[in-house]
C-alpha cells in the first residue's frame, strides 16, 4: 500500500492558477509534485543536476574562446567534408543533428504508443530510437577519428587555439557518453515492454519494484535532454 | 497553453477509456495525438535546417549570432514543451526545474566579463591581439 503511493500517480488535486498554484503544492502535505510519480520526479531533477554540467562546459568553452588571444579555429571548415568532389561544410554534423532528432520523434512516439499498452510498436519505436542513437555514435566517433588523424589533441592542434581540442574532446566526448548510455537503456527497456513486463507489474531486478510504462517516458525524457543537449552544442560549439 | 492541454486530454480519453479499466489508469498519463508530435518533428526538422544553412551562406556578425540563438532556443523550448511535456505538467514542476538554469545566465554573464578581463591582460602583457 505504501508502495503504491510512492511509486503510482495519485489522483490529483485541482490545480490553483499561476502562483497560487505553485504555493498550494509545494506548501501541502507529503508531496510537493501532485501528479508526478517520484520516478518522473527524480529523472527530472537528475536532468537538471546534468544541465548544470554541460553548462561548466560550454561555459568552459565560452571563457577559453574569449580570453585567447590566439584565433578559434573556424568550426565550419575543420568540421567540412568532401562529397562527390564538392566541399561541403559541417554537412557530417548536419546530418548527425537531424539523426538526433529523428531519434526523439520515434521516442515521442514510443512513449505515446506505451500509453495505449502497445506493446510491440512502443518497443519497435524504442529500438528505432537505439538504433539512430547508436548511428549518431558511430558517425562521432568517424568525426573524432577524421580530427584526430588531422592532428587535433586536447593541447593543441594545426590551425589555431591550442583549447579548441581539449573543449571538442570533453564536449562532445561527454555528449556522446549520454547518448551510448541512453541506447543501452533503450535496448533494456524495450526488452522489457517486449516481454510485458509493464503489463502484469513484474518487478525489476535491481529496485525490485513493479514496472508500469510510464518508465517508457521517463526513459523518453532521458533520451529528449540528449537531443536538447545536442541542440546547444550544435548552436554553440559547432555554428558560432 | 494549458486549455489546450484539458482540451487535447479530453478528446484522447475517450477511446482509451473503452479498452481495459486498468489502462484507464495509465492513459492518465501523458497522452497526446500522434500529430502533435509529428507537426514538433517536422519544425524541429526546419528549424534544423534554418540553422545550418546560417552556417552554409556564411551569415557573419550579430545577424549569425542572433539567427543561430533564435534557432537554438525554439529548438529547445519544442523540445522541451513537447516531447518532454513540460506544457502540460502543473507549475510546481515546471518552475521548479525551469527556474535553476537561470542561475546559469548569471554565471555566463559573471564568466564573460572574467574572460573580457583576461583578454585585456593577455594583450597587455603576453601577445599581440587577434
Amino acid at each position: 500500500m505504501a508502495e503504491t503511493a510512492l511509486t503510482h500517480t495519485a489522483e490529483a488535486p485541482e490545480r490553483l492558477p499561476g502562483w497560487r498554484g505553485i504555493a498550494a503544492d509545494w506548501a501541502s502535505d507529503q508531496r510537493a509534485f501532485k501528479n508526478v510519480s517520484w520516478g518522473k520526479a527524480m529523472m527530472w531533477i537528475f536532468l537538471l543536476s546534468d544541465t548544470f554540467i554541460f553548462s561548466c562546459f560550454l561555459l568552459s568553452y565560452m571563457t577559453a574562446r574569449m580570453s585567447t588571444t590566439v584565433p578559434w579555429p573556424n568550426p565550419s571548415e575543420v568540421f567540412a567534408l568532401n562529397f562527390a568532389g564538392k566541399h561541403i561544410p559541417l554537412i557530417l554534423i548536419a546530418i548527425m543533428t537531424f539523426i538526433l532528432i529523428s531519434s526523439s520523434g520515434t521516442m515521442a512516439m514510443a512513449v505515446n504508443f506505451g500509453y495505449r499498452r502497445d506493446r510491440v510498436r512502443t518497443a519497435a519505436l524504442m529500438l528505432v530510437t537505439a538504433a539512430f542513437g547508436a548511428t549518431f555514435v558511430g558517425m562521432q566517433a568517424f568525426e573524432w577519428t577524421k580530427l584526430i588523424r588531422e592532428g587535433v589533441r586536447p593541447w593543441g592542434n594545426p590551425w589555431g587555439a591550442e583549447q579548441f581540442g581539449s573543449s571538442f574532446f570533453m564536449i562532445t566526448g561527454f555528449h556522446g557518453t549520454h547518448v551510448t548510455i541512453g541506447v543501452i537503456f533503450l535496448i533494456a527497456i524495450a526488452r522489457k515492454v517486449l516481454r510485458g513486463d509493464f503489463d502484469v507489474g513484474r518487478r525489476g531486478f535491481f529496485t525490485s519494484r513493479k514496472g508500469y510504462y510510464e518508465i517508457v517516458e521517463i526513459m523518453g525524457l532521458y533520451w529528449h535532454f540528449v537531443d536538447l543537449v545536442w541542440v546547444f552544442i550544435f548552436a554553440l560549439f559547432y555554428l558560432w | 497553453m494549458t486549455n489546450t492541454a484539458v482540451h487535447m486530454e479530453g478528446q484522447l480519453h475517450a477511446p482509451a477509456h473503452g479498452t481495459v479499466a486498468t489502462a484507464a489508469v495509465h492513459a492518465k498519463g501523458q497522452q497526446h495525438p500522434i500529430k502533435l508530435y509529428l507537426v514538433v518533428w517536422g519544425w524541429l526538422f526546419v528549424l534544423s535546417t534554418c540553422s545550418y544553412l546560417v552556417d552554409y551562406f556564411g551569415l557573419h556578425g550579430y545577424l549569425r549570432w542572433s539567427l543561430i540563438l533564435l534557432f537554438m532556443v525554439l529548438k529547445a523550448g519544442l523540445i522541451v514543451a513537447v516531447f518532454m511535456h513540460m506544457a502540460w505538467e502543473r507549475l510546481a514542476l515546471a518552475y521548479a526545474i525551469l527556474a535553476p538554469p537561470i542561475a546559469v545566465l548569471v554565471f555566463v554573464a559573471i564568466m564573460v566579463l572574467e574572460s573580457e578581463y583576461t583578454h585585456l591582460l593577455r594583450v597587455l602583457f603576453f601577445a599581440s591581439p587577434s
